[in-house]
């Protein structure tokens, strides 16, 4: 590996330098993962929290820890030769975002507009 | 990038050129089924943010069925995750080792691989097992389907890799190291790593705001 490795597009999931430092790479990701976990178990089960904020507080620390997962395990990063991969992400992310959000977003429009469900029955008479 | 520069390109590869990027001939092999599968990978978190979307709008709906306070056992659940992450942080280690053409070593993490993938799988069975004993089937409420179909596609997912973890280390067993194999081993280790990022947000939808006090 010499000075103009920044010219080629990095491969998905693979260490720019295969390194001693690509060990430690993984061992500092599973050690930020399982506090990440450990965290969030105990935002679920105590009190830590606003119980009304449990839900966003769990939702944040679940995105870092995927976070931390793309960037120590799949090695994403944010340099020139990872662009294509990252972009291909970004798209990835924004579809997943339109389903799951525009999915809650409309069925919950739909339960609150809509006539409970003993009104509908009787309609039909 | 002009014409001018364009005709001034030399045709030999070079190192002062990205490959890939239109001056120094295509991108390695390697790069293109690595990208290629990680489109793939997208495509199946795609496909499980529609499942995620299903649960998400139907977790409430119980029919009157048990939920998933009473029905979740996160002690179980904490275990199972933990063997899923040990599980990736071995993969990436075994991957690693591969790289450096370190067979033994590769099969040690390999073989820890597995085990903590297989034992994930014995206890999310063992607990689908106990719920549909206990008439909490995917036939008893609209949460319910969510719930199996969700989390029984991980699950089967999980298992695939796993078959397709034994076809890899008998191919290195057979074939040695050797870069179509270690193509493979890429894409197996980047399908792994993605499991364990669906699993962050099963854990975090379906468990801990389910059971969550």
């Amino acid at each position: 590996m010499n000075g103009h490795d920044h010219l080629y597009d990095r491969t998905p999931g693979v260490e720019e330098r295969e390194s001693t430092a690509s060990y430690s790479s993984y061992t500092v990701g599973v050690g930020l993962a399982i506090l990440a976990t450990i965290a969030s178990f105990i935002v679920s089960q105590t009190h830590l929290l606003w119980p009304p904020g449990i839900a966003v507080g769990l939702v944040v620390l679940a995105f870092a820890q995927i976070g931390v997962h793309l960037v120590f395990f799949l090695h994403l990063g944010s340099g020139s030769d990872n662009t294509n991969n990252i972009l291909a992400l970004a798209f990835g992310v924004l579809i997943v975002f339109l389903v799951i959000g525009g999915s809650i977003w409309i069925m919950a429009n739909l339960k609150e507009n809509m006539m409970p469900m003993n009104q509908m029955m009787q309609m039909h008479y | 990038m002009t014409v001018a520069d364009i005709a001034a390109a030399p045709t030999t590869v070079s190192g002062e050129l990205a490959r890939g990027r239109g001056g120094g001939g295509p991108a390695s092999k390697r790069t293109v089924v690595a990208y290629g599968f990680w489109i793939f990978i997208l495509s199946d978190i795609v496909m499980f943010a529609c499942l995620f979307a299903a649960y998400a709008v139907l977790s409430r709906n119980t029919a009157g069925g048990p939920t998933g306070r009473e029905l979740f056992n996160l002690r179980n659940v904490f275990i199972e995750t933990m063997c899923l992450l040990l599980s990736s942080y071995a993969c990436g280690l075994g991957a690693l080792s591969a790289e450096r053409r370190q067979p033994v070593r590769f099969m040690l993490f390999a073989a820890v691989t597995f085990v903590l993938g297989a034992a994930f799988i014995f206890i999310e069975a063992t607990e689908f097992a106990r719920m549909i004993a206990e008439g909490a089937g995917p036939g008893r409420s609209a949460f319910l389907s969510s719930f199996f179909t969700l989390v029984g596609t991980h699950g089967v997912h999980v298992t695939g890799g796993l078959i397709w973890l034994v076809y890899l280390v008998a191919q290195v067993i057979t074939k040695g190291l050797r870069p179509p194999v270690l193509r493979r081993l890429l894409c197996w280790s980047l399908f792994w790593h993605a499991l364990d990022i669906v699993w962050i947000g099963v854990l975090t939808l379906v468990y801990l705001m389910g059971a969550s006090v």
